[in-house]
């Protein structure tokens, strides 16, 4: 999951207001406005309708529930499964604890909260300098930062882990510390080509105006240009820390013995532990779970209102 | 920079554009450069070594490679890399596609079912892994068997069975590639002209022509991304097989990157597994180039 989600921003496109306006006018019929002509009244078609989505939930978002009821059930194995506990019991975390998932779960925090804020730091001057200003090798610097993109951890795992071993020229050793995670994901292309578009977009004569004023580049970049692309930092934000989260050929290969894993590498450790169950490995799951969940809810409501603000920007 | 600001504009022009964006690009490129670039180089400069630790590397020219592409376990690992590849590529996007169908709209109720059904794509692989593992619990009482036991089938040894495995891991990856496809097709659906839906009404064309002739050609741009991005994701796919089978049984599940991670990881046989690495890259690069060169010229047309 490592890939970029191209354009996160479009899905909740229809809520914004420019996406409502047809259904407030109601100009055309509803069976027009959706590609398979569903209509909004009751009959057969609608309850069919009704059906596949009930079928869809039950693939796609029904198993979580099995996470979660497994994880609050006592002696939880992979035979006793269903959607809702029977005997509720904390007793799962409470092994999981023993086996020091919270301390994983710190590493990962850091990982992530540090790893984001990096990212976010680099691709924001990056993309600042991209945008804002016309230099020789723009082009090309462009392309390398579009190359990084085809370089996932995958292809250079090997060499990158001889690398976090004995970094070039400094001759450090960041295996077994956190900088071995965060370090390498701080220049995200991603990241980089989607702010340096957002930040094109800004009208010239703002700029223009700050400079007149004597604004100097840092504080035009923290001051004029930050806010006005808000939205875009949002979805930056979003899709960095989902893409950290669900690093784990890095922690894995940065890491020095198992204490420094990452919640999510650490799941592998509690199913290879011969005397915890499904139960504590699903807690363990539930765990490593919640905070992408966090993020992606809160986040994607934050992400409607950025692209009704962008909207009425442009 | 202080220097800048208070010098004339004559000299503060050229100075400016050329030292202050390097700046600002300097933590990005540093970081690229050191952990992108650099071990790229390397695995490159060695793979054509005999990589032994302590003793110096030893010049061996094109054996890695040769060594590799001849291993019978590498050869089986490239087929099950397109198995997979494809077989999930492809389904992740039928399955996507069936969904933004389903799914399109405005009313609440289709955003809440939207955003539910997504939450596969934001989850960690690794979660995905344990669920998955849990689902196919091989014993007749196991989540996906007591299904299949209600309509009369046995229990299936969803992993444990190598004829099986490899499909058993495509359905995973399908699972966590569909509503992130749907959310990328669904964004090409809101992009379609209504009044073409209205047109089309009024020509009285069938539903089976209308989604032929007007919607797949209005999200054929849509669809070529969803499309690179698979075909790219699934030559790389390591981590979901890591996790749900570890390349096993008897090796049907072993993809390229899983082999090349055994190779270097597990039997410190760094030149071979660089070898390995480098072979992914050109392929990976060979076929983005090629899509999107065929991208282009569809879009020429």
């Amino acid at each position: 999951m490592s890939a970029p989600v191209i354009d996160p921003v479009r899905p909740a496109a229809p809520d914004t207001p420019a996406g409502r306006r047809p259904r407030a006018k109601r100009t055309t019929p509803a069976r027009f406005d959706t590609a398979l002509g569903w209509s909004d009244k009751p009959g057969l078609a609608w309850t069919f309708r009704i059906l596949l989505c009930a079928i869809a939930l039950g693939i796609f978002a029904a198993p979580f529930l099995t996470i979660l009821s497994g994880a609050f059930t006592a002696n939880a194995s992979g035979s006793s499964l269903s959607f809702l506990p029977h005997d509720s019991t904390l007793l799962n975390f409470k092994v999981a604890g023993e086996r020091g998932i919270w301390d994983y779960f710190t590493n990962s925090l850091v990982i992530a909260g540090g790893g984001l804020l990096l990212q976010l730091v680099v691709c924001t001057l990056a993309a600042y300098a991209l945008a804002r200003h016309r230099f020789r090798g723009q082009a090309l610097i462009l392309t390398l930062f579009m190359l990084t993109m085809m370089l996932p951890e995958e292809v250079i795992a090997i060499p990158l882990s001889l690398v976090l071993g004995d970094v070039p020229v400094v001759h450090l050793d960041l295996k077994g510390t956190v900088w071995g995670v965060i370090l390498p994901l701080g220049a995200w292309g991603f990241s980089v080509m989607m702010l340096t578009e957002f930040m094109r977009d800004i009208p010239d004569e703002i700029e223009e105006a700050a400079r007149l004023d004597g604004v100097g580049e840092l504080r035009m970049l923290a001051q004029i240009v930050l806010p006005l692309c808000k939205p875009a930092l949002g979805v930056a934000g979003v899709l960095g820390f989902i893409m950290i989260w669900d690093q784990y050929l890095l922690p894995l290969i940065a890491a020095k013995d198992p204490t420094d894993y990452t919640v999510t590498v650490a799941l592998s450790v509690l199913r290879t532990d011969p005397e915890v169950g499904s139960g504590v490995v699903l807690a363990g799951a539930v765990i490593a779970l919640i905070p992408s969940l966090i993020v992606y809810l809160l986040l994607q409501r934050s992400l409607v209102t950025g692209i009704a603000a962008g909207a009425t920007k442009g | 920079m202080t220097a800048t600001v208070t010098t004339p504009v004559a000299r503060r022009l050229p100075r400016k554009k050329t030292v202050v964006p390097w700046l600002f690009l300097a933590p990005g490129l540093l970081l690229a450069l050191v952990f992108k670039f650099w071990p790229m180089a390397k695995g490159i400069w060695l793979s054509f070594f005999d990589v032994r630790p302590f003793l110096g590397d030893q010049w061996i020219g094109l054996d890695n490679y040769t060594r590799v592409l001849t291993d019978h376990r590498f050869q089986d690992a490239i087929g099950h890399t397109l198995v997979l590849g494809l077989g999930q590529s492809l389904g992740a996007i039928l399955l996507g596609f069936v969904l933004a169908l389903l799914l399109e709209g405005q009313a609440r109720s289709l955003k809440i079912i939207r955003t539910a059904v997504f939450l596969p794509a934001v989850t960690a692989t690794a979660v995905v892994g344990e669920l998955w593992r849990l689902m196919y619990y091989p014993t007749s009482d196991g989540l996906l068997n007591s299904g299949l036991h209600l309509l009369g089938l046995g229990p299936v040894q969803f992993l444990d069975n190598p004829n099986l495995a490899l499909y058993s891991t495509m359905a995973m990856g399908i699972w966590i590639w569909a509503p992130y496809n749907m959310v990328i097709i669904l964004a090409g659906l809101a992009g379609v002209d209504r009044s073409l839906y209205e047109a089309a009404a009024m020509d009285g064309v069938s539903l089976w022509q209308r989604l032929r002739y007007v919607t797949l050609p209005a999200i054929r741009p849509a669809l070529g991304i969803v499309l690179t991005l698979a075909a790219i994701r699934g030559l790389r796919v390591f981590t979901e097989v890591y996790v749900l089978t570890g390349g096993g049984p008897a090796g049907s599940t072993e993809v390229w990157m899983t082999r090349a991670y055994t190779l270097g990881f597990t039997r410190n046989d760094i030149g071979g597994a660089s070898a390995a690495s480098v072979v992914l890259l050109c392929v990976t690069l060979l076929l983005t180039v090629t899509v999107n060169y065929f991208r282009k010229r569809g879009d020429a047309r």
